[in-house]
């Protein structure tokens, strides 16, 4: 695989770490509710078809992405740096 | 031609004006330039190349190229010798040396031959039956023996010694496959001005038309593309390269031989290409026709004995029998027939298209149209083959049947589209009637499938079909225009005007035959229509379980002639459609590749990156025993003359109780935490808060993941208002830093904090004992009040002897010590001069078997004791985290199972018989017994304590405090010792701490 990285372009995967699921909700840290916890941090929907994941470009520039890629085709079409909306696009 | 050649005097495409001589078993033979191993044997009268896998039967030469299953031979001698090396696949050189395989004591008499004779004993499950059923111990007993009698080559033992490159190389269009298609198709993309990179396995482009005879349109077809792509400077061309796998986002893996010519010690390189888009031109490989001792040594494939005349002036018979199903096969019996040899054509269906019909009578070859081969005859090599009728509606073999002497029997089942690479993008291969055979997708995201991959098989077809491709792909790789057409000869359009072929899977004897001969489909690994059919009859009727069942299609050339038969077998078994059967999955390596060239330079000390801290040097001259610890390596031990590690790190460690000991820390995690926010985001990610820790002051904390599981632990040291400096363990520090950021990246983007790994920026010195303050006051000299007014978990910044220093008053010995840290480039002088003063004070170096034990003594855990399964309650930590404070793991800690007393706690462990040795990793099990399973809890840490005088060690026992002087048994069944042990307190020494302001 290759992803494109919004600042060091397209880079091949293993510079990259996979940093789980981007579409989970966090309850607060003051949640303490041991079931929406469970939820968040075990339950995975494991969708076919796009999905929005985190990668850490650890042998990179070290930021956190978000990646949208098929998991039926593995094509990726879009990431853009975590918690932005920067390098949106693919 | 000579009684024992079957070189023709002239034709083929090898320099006759040059010979070589190599040597195959011992023996001594001569071949040219351009020959294979297997064209040379052949060439010379070799029949018998092998034994079989299981049933150790002697097999000859069965195709040309990747997909032979039988010709495997052990190239080269000794360390660097390469077992199960397809024959057809190395290129001659001078002075080669080969060994046939799996047959003891030589080829020509074997004695595991008489597995042969028990063959319906070695059936598809045999091994698994007979040795893992009810008596399943003897598979212990029987194995040894079974792994020597069945199997393949032997591997060199020892270090390889040649050298294996490895290379990157960036294109717009990849092209797969210097055959017809794939020439066309590169020649169409380089015309659209994008970078080609074009792709052949053989040492020559042409693939299937390098079948045809010198001359021949096709061979001119193939000599004008070459000089077609010449003139393009935007192709390149590598040839003797496979591309073995297919992956996402147009990146493939290639694995190129070395040439003949090039050094002995060059092997095979690994090449990454990354493209835009790919052709994959990967064309059809013939299939066999299963008919009884089909396997017989002088029976081919048809395009193989085609390939050895025309290509390598070989005719490998002079009585020819040609079993073929389709007509492809017809211009080998022609090529063999005008080469001098006798030609018979069996032909099931009522016979060949016209031209063909034509240009056999013509030729005065026979023609037996509605008929088959049954059997062949002959052990070592065939004579003869049993011919009989075929009644096509019915689907079996008449009885009325005759002999007809032959010498190498031809065969052919049709084509099968090498769909492997567009398989593994995804792109599922289809079904075609037509073909018989199972066709590539025409496209799968960028790669465009082109020619007989997908099905189409007239030259003319394919050649077209290239060019089309080719456009798409440099399309889609941005390149403009109009490739243009290529001239193609009549004469390649003219030889095309086939009859439909006959899908013929299997041919069983005919009612009369008395004897049922094995009928192979899968050569390689002795798999036969009996073997699929038990198979089917056992209930492994998904492809993928009798694959795995009867090992069809595994093996070196991994079912390449065998694959499609074995499918349409087991469809034909189960009554299913062939389509509905379906294939196995396609994954790489296409074609094998040697392990050297996946490691390629890194091996050895360049495997992995070694990590030295900036007192490597010191620590060398020293004397020092280094340990590896991750990537670092650190000192071990420090021994003097003639001591041994017990003695050695029982003297550091001693010496840090009783005087002073020195050891490196460098290589503790540093991240660098700054911004308004900091305090906040610490306080979230340690269970311990670290807002209330006041500048200058450094505090112990732990984190946990959010699962509530302990992550790791460390300091962290207030530097300023917003400025801390966290350490981590040696071992999480890169796992620690990647979650620091995740958190701020994907949790938090609100928070202003910025954090920075400053582990190689700062060394580390730690000075532990009752006299390190005394040598780092004679170190400071008259500066030193900064280091005598320094209060326990307190840091100051100082200068020591001119260098700048940070020290933090913490302790993970116990006794009084301090951290000291320093710019990488200072550390080496602070070193010296710590160790300049050090020896009016009893300064000792130690290493991380020292810290160890000092850290055993103490209760203190680390890596043994934090191993990711450990909550803050069992580390006995469970004090840090006041309650109503929230932070990373705080919810998830609560779950019921982690907050159970019975669950295995820290606890000290002291054996009763204060002179037996307690083992890391012993399980600990009720006083007395019973001694079952999982027991109580195990041992995590060990040590012998010098200043105790016994060994000690730290566990987990179920219900923990709990059993606080109780016993256990420390049990290692691995060393066949029970240890009875005391449960005490993990704090051994000192457990009031008063040592630490000694």
């Amino acid at each position: 695989m290759r992803i494109h990285c919004p600042h060091c372009g397209t880079r091949d995967h293993t510079e990259f770490s996979y940093g789980g699921d981007a579409t989970v909700t966090r309850p607060p840290l003051e949640d303490g509710d041991i079931d929406r916890w469970h939820a968040a941090v075990f339950l995975r929907p494991n969708p076919k078809g796009i999905h929005r994941e985190y990668w850490h470009h650890a042998l990179g520039c070290r930021s956190w992405l978000i990646v949208e890629r098929d998991t039926l085709t593995h094509r990726i079409s879009a990431t853009r740096l975590a918690g932005s909306d920067e390098g949106a696009g693919s | 031609m000579t009684a024992r050649s079957h070189r023709l005097p002239e034709g083929g495409r090898i320099d006759r004006s040059r010979t070589l001589s190599f040597l195959f078993d011992g023996q001594s033979y001569l071949g040219h330039p351009g020959d294979t191993l297997a064209s040379a044997l052949l060439a010379n009268g070799v029949r018998v190349v092998g034994r079989s896998f299981k049933l150790h039967r002697p097999r000859g030469v069965f195709a040309y190229g990747v997909n032979e299953p039988n010709a495997l031979v052990t190239l080269g001698t000794g360390v660097d010798g390469e077992a199960n090396v397809r024959a057809t696949m190395i290129e001659l050189r001078q002075g080669l040396v080969a060994h046939s395989q799996n047959r003891w004591p030589s080829l020509a008499f074997d004695v595991m031959g008489v597995n042969d004779w028990f063959k319906s004993a070695f059936a598809a499950g045999f091994y698994y039956k007979t040795f893992m059923g009810p008596a399943k111990k003897s598979w212990m007993t029987y194995e040894p023996w079974i792994r020597r009698a069945a199997g393949l080559g032997r591997s060199g033992t020892g270090s390889d010694s040649r050298r294996y490159g490895r290379r990157n190389i960036t294109t717009d269009v990849l092209v797969v496959g210097g055959g017809p298609a794939g020439l066309a198709a590169a020649c169409a993309a380089g015309r659209m001005g994008v970078r080609v990179l074009l792709v052949e396995q053989q040492p020559e482009l042409g693939g299937s038309l390098l079948e045809d005879r010198e001359g021949s349109a096709a061979a001119s077809f193939v000599d004008m593309m070459e000089q077609e792509l010449a003139g393009l400077d935007t192709v390149r061309v590598l040839k003797r390269t496979t591309v073995f796998g297919a992956y996402d986002h147009g990146v493939f893996g290639l694995v190129e031989r070395p040439s003949p010519e090039a050094a002995p010690a060059a092997g095979e390189r690994f090449i990454v290409v990354r493209s835009r888009a790919a052709v994959v031109a990967t064309g059809a490989l013939e299939r066999h026709v299963p008919f009884g001792d089909n396997d017989r040594p002088g029976i081919m494939l048809a395009s193989a004995a085609r390939t050895y005349l025309n290509r390598y002036g070989v005719l490998c018979g002079r009585r020819v029998v040609v079993f073929t199903t389709n007509d492809h096969a017809y211009p080998a019996a022609l090529d063999l027939a005008a080469a001098g040899a006798t030609v018979s054509i069996i032909d099931p269906r009522p016979g060949p298209g016209p031209a063909m019909k034509a240009a056999v009578e013509r030729a005065g070859v026979g023609l037996l149209s509605g008929h088959v081969v049954a059997e062949a005859r002959g052990r070592a090599g065939v004579q003869s083959v049993l011919v009989a009728g075929y009644d096509a509606a019915r689907g079996g073999t008449q009885p009325v049947w005759f002999e007809l002497p032959a010498d190498l029997v031809c065969v052919s089942g049709g084509y099968d589209p090498q769909v492997h690479l567009t398989s593994q993008l995804g792109g599922k291969a289809v079904w075609s009637d037509a073909a018989a055979s199972f066709c590539s997708a025409r496209q799968v995201g960028d790669a465009w499938a082109s020619g007989a991959v997908t099905g189409v098989m007239s030259t003319t077809e394919v050649i077209a079909d290239g060019l089309a491709q080719g456009r798409a792909a440099a399309i889609a790789a941005g390149g403009r225009g109009d490739p243009g057409g290529l001239r193609v000869s009549a004469d390649l359009a003219a030889s095309e005007s086939p009859a439909a072929m006959m899908p013929l899977w299997d041919v069983p004897p005919p009612p009369s035959f008395r004897r049922r001969r094995k009928r192979f489909i899968d050569l390689q690994n002795d798999v036969s229509q009996s073997d699929v059919a038990l198979a089917a009859r056992e209930g492994y009727v998904s492809v993928e379980h009798m694959k795995r069942y009867t090992t069809l299609g595994m093996g070196t050339d991994q079912g390449k002639v065998a694959n499609v038969v074995g499918l349409a077998n087991l469809a034909a078994v189960t009554e299913r459609a062939i389509a509905d059967v379906g294939t196995t999955t396609y994954r790489p390596p296409y074609t094998p590749i040697s392990v050297g060239a996946l490691a390629g330079l890194e091996t050895g000390q360049h495997s992995t990156p070694l990590r030295r801290t900036s007192l490597d040097l010191l620590h060398e001259a020293a004397g020092a025993v280094f340990v590896d610890a991750g990537h670092w390596r650190r000192p071990w031990y420090y021994p003097l003359k003639g001591e041994t590690i017990d003695e050695a790190y029982r003297r550091e460690a001693l010496a840090v109780r009783t005087t002073v000991g020195m050891v490196d820390v460098s290589t503790l995690g540093k991240i660098d935490v700054q911004g308004p926010d900091t305090a906040t985001f610490l306080d979230r990610i340690y269970v311990n808060a670290m807002s209330t820790l006041k500048v200058g002051r450094v505090r112990y904390g732990v984190m946990l993941r959010d699962d509530g599981l302990v992550l790791d632990d460390g300091t962290v040291a207030r530097l300023g208002d917003a400025h801390f400096l966290v350490t981590t363990t040696t071992a999480e520090a890169g796992k620690v830093m990647s979650h620091l950021e995740g958190l701020l990246a994907t949790v938090w983007p609100d928070l202003k904090v910025h954090v920075a790994s400053v582990t190689d920026q700062w060394a580390a010195i730690a000075v532990a004992g009752p006299r390190a303050l005394a040598l780092l006051q004679d170190a400071a000299g008259a500066r030193a009040a900064w280091l005598s007014d320094l209060p326990h978990m307190g840091l100051a910044d100082g200068v020591i002897d001119g260098l700048p220093v940070r020290a933090h008053r913490v302790s993970f010995s116990g006794e009084r010590a301090y951290e000291l840290f320093v710019p990488s480039g200072y550390a080496a002088a602070l070193w010296r001069r710590l160790a300049g003063s050090g020896g009016r004070h009893g300064l000792t170096l130690y290493g991380t078997e020292a810290m160890a034990t000092l850290r055993i003594e103490k209760g203190h855990v680390a890596g043994n004791e934090i191993d990711g399964r450990m909550t803050l309650g069992d580390l006995g930590l469970a004090g840090l985290a006041k309650p109503g404070r929230h932070f990373i793991g705080s919810a998830l800690m609560r779950r019921e199972a982690l907050m159970a007393p019975e669950r295995p706690a820290l606890v000290g462990l002291v054996p009763i018989d204060r002179g037996q040795r307690v083992r890391q990793g012993a399980i600990l099990q009720p006083a007395g017994g019973p001694h079952e399973g999982h027991g109580l809890g195990h041992v995590s840490s060990t040590t012998f304590s010098p200043i105790l005088g016994h060994y000690i060690a730290l566990g987990f026992v179920a219900g923990g405090s709990a059993r606080m002087g109780g016993q256990v048994d420390a049990c290692s069944p691995v060393h066949g010792e029970t240890v009875r042990c005391e449960v005490v307190s993990p704090k051994f020494y000192d457990p009031t701490g008063a040592r630490l302001h000694a």
